[in-house]
């Protein structure tokens, strides 16, 4: 009989080792306490170009994180990308918010950035931010540098 | 030439036979499993034998593995520059991938061949006959609770590798290295999702510790009653799990691959 | 279902044929079993007495003929008939098949923890009295690895007999045991089943001790039964087989040789083939 008592109480303490190494992983190894369970309310936004953003990236504001990106979509009436946001109730914005898209470092993932407005109206659930700017497109960026280099050197033959 | 083919499909319809009975093994232990819940100390036994047993195991080569793929990532990362990734990376590669896979062979090879000796030795030594003769049913008194106890032990011990594994990392780089630890818990808490990641790599395990437990009992249950019966069934039971969870490590990845 | 009217016949087995694949073990095999009685079934190895035992317990179906126990067909009861049938044999499988992952006070509690809702203390009471019938309460705390042969099929008797059965079979009960634990083991049968009011039957071919124990005697050669008698009769029987039976001759009625080609057709063969 103590033996059975004995193998009991290893096996209890093992399963909780393992419950304890899940938690573990869950809440330091992941980031399941930083944004979880928190309720959320969805704001959509246009953008010409996301770039490289992909579901559940974080959406900053101040640099804090205040939600995730919820949905990706394309909108086949506007040609543009709608991009659902699901923002923490804690956090309301003004309506006149503006939105872009950013680059963490120079080559890191891209996530949603939030600079709020002045306005007195609140944002809520399933409005739209009228203000957006799309994803900064390195290849872009390069070409528009080396076209206006080239429109310089134009002007300077003349 | 047609010896060849004869002897070719005569493997395949083997293989779909066993494969077949296997399957009806299975069935017949899940609905068997009742026993199992009213009598729960059954299974508690088996989880010591099973999980508790992998412990030592498991924890030691968590921590190793942590401690390489400390060592090994800081040496290309910092050829980048991007040491503080350390932990992204280390913390990634097992969640995701090492820690199921690795501590699954290792428990197929620990527990499962153990599984499938004593099932197989109960057959032999006619324990099995004489529990049915006694009007209790080998299954659900020797098969399920040993079913149960491997499903539940495993995604437990592949969870403990990992952690072992990022506290082995821990260790390397910022311990012996001097990896900023600040960055080290932020970088990897900021990469490591709990969907994406952590409850992929749990689900995984959990279909590794299905395959690997299914296919010892099996083994051992099917098993022919003599001493090389046994010791081939054993390691049957280590080839053929082993395979699986690396075949079934690729079908779960690409299934869970983003974008789904 | 033929219930048979009240006889004095515990086991019928009539006219049961069995064959793993086209081998037919058994051919016809017809025998009754008296209630009360012990009763011995002999031959030599692999005559399929063993797949006998295994038909009255239902593991094994019949590809013809009929077994019945108490006067239900033994192959045409469901699961929960047949479990409830076995609740009340016992068997003693050849090399005891003691649960070695428990004590013997586990291995002989272990109907009454399965099938019964009895208090601890019965349990206790029962375990130790089952085994004291036996001369092993003193080892009831030891694990079966650590008993010898002998000690280990008292052990099983002791688990066989838990649920005081109303028929006990014995696989090879004295095979592989010292001269003084056969008769230990011998006397136990005996005693066990007059003490239980019990019907036993013992699978056997050590015929000098069990001609000494049974009350009626089978004996079987290639799947049907041949002879039959009290020990008396058998021994004063002037059938060949039978007597070189009994008396272990070697040179007999009994074919020393699998059945084979011509010998020397044999060698012919070989030496054509061209294998050594």
């Amino acid at each position: 009989m103590m033996k059975r008592k004995a193998l009991d109480l290893w096996a209890g303490l093992f399963v909780a080792m393992g419950l304890g190494a899940l938690l573990f992983l869950a809440l330091k190894v992941g980031n399941l306490a930083s944004f979880s369970a928190a309720e959320t309310y969805l704001v959509t936004a246009n953008f010409d170009n996301i770039g490289g953003l992909k579901k559940r990236a974080p959406v900053k504001s101040a640099g804090v994180v205040v939600g995730r990106v919820e949905d990706i979509a394309f909108d086949t009436s506007i040609y543009e990308a709608t991009v659902t946001l699901a923002i923490d109730k804690r956090y309301l914005f003004p309506k006149d918010t503006s939105v872009k898209i950013l680059t963490a470092g120079l080559l890191g993932e891209q996530y949603v950035g939030l600079s709020a407005g002045g306005d007195t109206v609140k944002l809520k659930d399933g409005d739209k931010f009228k203000l957006t700017q799309s994803a900064v497109v390195l290849e872009n960026l390069i070409s528009q540098f080396l076209f206006s280099k080239a429109a310089d050197g134009d002007k300077g033959g003349k | 030439m047609i010896d060849f083919f004869e002897r070719l499909g005569g493997r395949a319809l083997g293989s779909v036979h066993r494969l077949g009975f296997a399957c009806r093994f299975l069935i017949l232990t899940l609905r068997n499993s009742g026993m199992c819940l009213r009598r729960f100390s059954l299974v508690t036994r088996e989880i010591y034998s099973a999980g508790v047993l992998s412990l030592i195991i498991i924890l030691v080569s968590g921590l190793f593995v942590g401690m390489v793929l400390g060592l090994q990532g800081y040496d290309t990362l910092e050829r980048y520059g991007s040491s503080s990734a350390l932990g992204v990376l280390v913390a990634l590669s097992l969640v995701r991938e090492l820690g199921p896979v690795v501590s699954g062979l290792l428990f197929a090879s620990r527990a499962g061949s153990a599984i499938t000796a004593e099932v197989g030795l109960m057959k032999a030594t006619e324990q099995l006959a004489a529990m049915e003769m006694m009007a209790v049913d080998p299954i659900a008194r020797v098969i399920a609770p040993r079913f149960w106890a491997g499903v539940i032990s495993m995604p437990l011990l592949a969870a403990m590798f990992s952690g072992m594994g990022v506290f082995g990392g821990y260790l390397v780089g910022v311990r012996l290295i001097g990896v900023d630890e600040g960055s080290f818990w932020s970088q990897m808490q900021a990469a490591v999702d709990f969907r994406e990641d952590i409850l992929n790599g749990v689900i995984k395990s959990l279909v590794f510790g299905i395959a690997v437990t299914w296919i010892a009992v099996f083994e051992g249950y099917d098993a022919p009653p003599t001493a090389e019966g046994v010791s081939g069934a054993t390691t049957r039971t280590v080839v053929t799990s082993s395979l699986s969870i690396l075949a079934l490590d690729f079908m779960l990845t690409a299934f869970m691959f983003r974008g789904v | 279902m033929p219930t048979k009217p009240a006889t004095d016949n515990l086991v019928e087995i009539d006219n049961v044929s069995f064959g793993y694949d086209k081998r037919l073990v058994l051919k016809g095999a017809s025998l009754d079993i008296r209630r009360g009685q012990v009763v011995a079934i002999m031959g030599l190895s692999g005559c399929g007495k063993t797949t006998l035992l295994r038909l009255i317990g239902g593991s094994l179906r019949p590809n013809r003929g009929e077994v019945r126990v108490g006067g239900r067909v033994v192959s045409r009861l469901n699961h929960e008939e047949l479990y409830a049938l076995r609740r009340r044999m016992g068997m003693l499988f050849q090399f005891g098949a003691l649960f070695t992952d428990m004590s013997c006070y586990e291995n002989v509690a272990f109907q009454m923890r399965e099938h019964t809702d009895m208090p601890q203390e019965l349990i206790d009471d029962l375990v130790l009295m089952k085994l004291q019938a036996v001369g092993l309460r003193g080892a009831h705390a030891l694990m079966p690895s650590e008993l010898s042969g002998g000690m280990a099929r008292r052990v099983a008797l002791a688990r066989t007999t838990a649920l005081d059965p109303m028929l006990i079979m014995y696989d090879e009960p004295l095979t592989g045991l010292d001269p003084v634990s056969m008769g230990v083991i011998g006397q136990l049968i005996r005693r066990l089943n007059d003490s239980l009011g019990a019907t036993s039957i013992i699978v056997t071919h050590d015929v000098a001790e069990a001609l000494e124990l049974v009350d009626y005697v089978f004996f079987m050669s290639e799947g049907v039964i041949i002879a039959q008698g009290t020990p008396d009769e058998l021994r004063a029987s002037d059938e060949p087989f039978v007597h070189q039976f009994v008396y272990g001759e070697t040179d007999g009625h009994l074919p020393f040789h699998y059945p084979a080609e011509d010998y020397a057709t044999d060698l012919r063969a070989a030496e054509a083939r061209g294998t050594p």
